[in-house]
C-alpha cells in the first residue's frame, strides 16, 4: 500500500525536479496525486516508475521508453501542452490560458516496436571516431565510448540513452 | 477473464478497458458511473499474465495502438481515451 505520507514526499521531490530543469506538474492537485501514486505503485510493482496511464511488459528493457518521465513528454508538451498522462503540463496551462485534455498515444503500437527493435539490431555501427550518444528524455547529445552515467542536463539514467550517429 | 459489472440503465453491452493507476482511465469510469450507464470493467494491469496478454490483444483487436482507456460498445463503437463529449453522446 502507498500510504498520504509517500505521495507526499515523491511530489515535493517531482515538482522541485520539474521547476529546476523548466518544467511544471499539472497544477490540479488531486489529479496529479493520484498520477503520483500510480508512478509509486508502479515503481513497487516493476521496479522503475513506469507511466501510470500506460500498461508496462514488467521487462525493463521493454518499457525504458515509458518510464517516467518518458520518451513522448517534450514533443507531446510542445504539440498538445500535456505529457500523456497530464502530470506534466506547459505553461499556458499553469496560467490557465488552456487546459490539459486527453491527446493522442504517441508511442507506437507494441507490433511496431517489436519491428523497430528487429530493424536497430539490423542496422551496422557507422565509422566515427566516438559514437554519439542521445538522451532520449532530453535530446542531450555527447561523444564518447559510452553515454555518462547519469545526463548531465536532465538527471535520466545511462539506460535512457540511445546511439545517435 | 473477469469484468467487474457495475448496474445502471441499458445502453448496450458496454465494456471499459482500464488501468488502475491512470488519472484518465479514472474518469472515464467515474463518468460513465455519474451517467448512470450499465456497463462493465477491467482493470488490465491488475491481471495475471495470461490473462493480462488476453486482455491486450482483445484492446488491440478494437484499438491497435492498444491504450488506455478504451471504451467499447456492443463490439462495434470504440472510444479510446477520456473523450468525455464523445461518451456522453454516445451513450446520454
Amino acid at each position: 500500500m502507498i500510504t498520504e505520507a509517500e505521495i507526499d514526499s515523491r511530489y515535493q521531490r517531482l515538482d522541485r525536479e520539474a521547476r529546476q530543469g523548466g518544467y511544471n506538474l499539472n497544477p490540479d492537485i488531486a489529479f496529479t496525486r493520484n498520477l503520483v501514486r500510480g508512478l509509486l505503485v508502479n515503481e513497487q510493482r516493476y521496479g522503475y516508475m513506469a507511466c501510470p496511464c500506460r500498461i508496462a511488459s514488467g521487462k525493463k528493457e521493454e518499457d525504458l521508453d515509458i518510464i517516467c518521465p518518458c520518451d513522448y513528454r517534450d514533443p507531446d508538451l510542445n504539440d498538445y501542452g500535456a505529457c500523456y498522462c497530464a502530470l506534466y503540463v506547459s505553461g499556458d496551462v499553469v496560467a490557465g490560458k488552456s487546459t490539459a485534455g486527453p491527446i493522442p498515444e504517441r508511442r507506437p503500437s507494441r507490433a511496431e516496436r517489436k519491428e523497430a527493435r528487429l530493424k536497430g539490431a539490423r542496422e551496422a555501427l557507422g565509422t566515427l571516431a566516438y559514437p554519439v550518444w542521445r538522451c532520449r528524455v532530453c535530446g542531450y547529445l555527447c561523444a564518447m565510448n559510452n553515454p555518462p552515467l547519469v545526463c548531465p542536463i536532465c538527471k535520466a539514467k545511462q539506460d535512457r540513452f540511445e546511439r545517435f550517429l | 477473464m473477469k469484468l467487474e459489472h457495475v448496474p445502471g440503465t441499458n445502453r448496450g453491452t458496454v465494456v471499459l478497458y482500464a488501468l488502475s493507476t491512470c488519472g484518465w482511465c479514472g474518469k472515464t469510469k467515474d463518468l460513465l458511473k455519474e451517467m448512470g450507464v450499465e456497463h462493465s470493467y477491467v482493470y488490465v494491469d491488475l491481471l495475471p499474465e495470461k490473462e493480462l496478454e488476453e486482455a491486450l490483444r482483445e484492446v488491440e483487436r478494437f484499438n491497435p495502438q492498444g491504450s488506455f482507456p478504451t471504451l467499447v460498445i456492443d463490439n462495434r463503437k470504440v472510444i479510446v481515451g477520456f473523450r468525455e463529449k464523445e461518451i456522453r453522446e454516445t451513450l446520454g
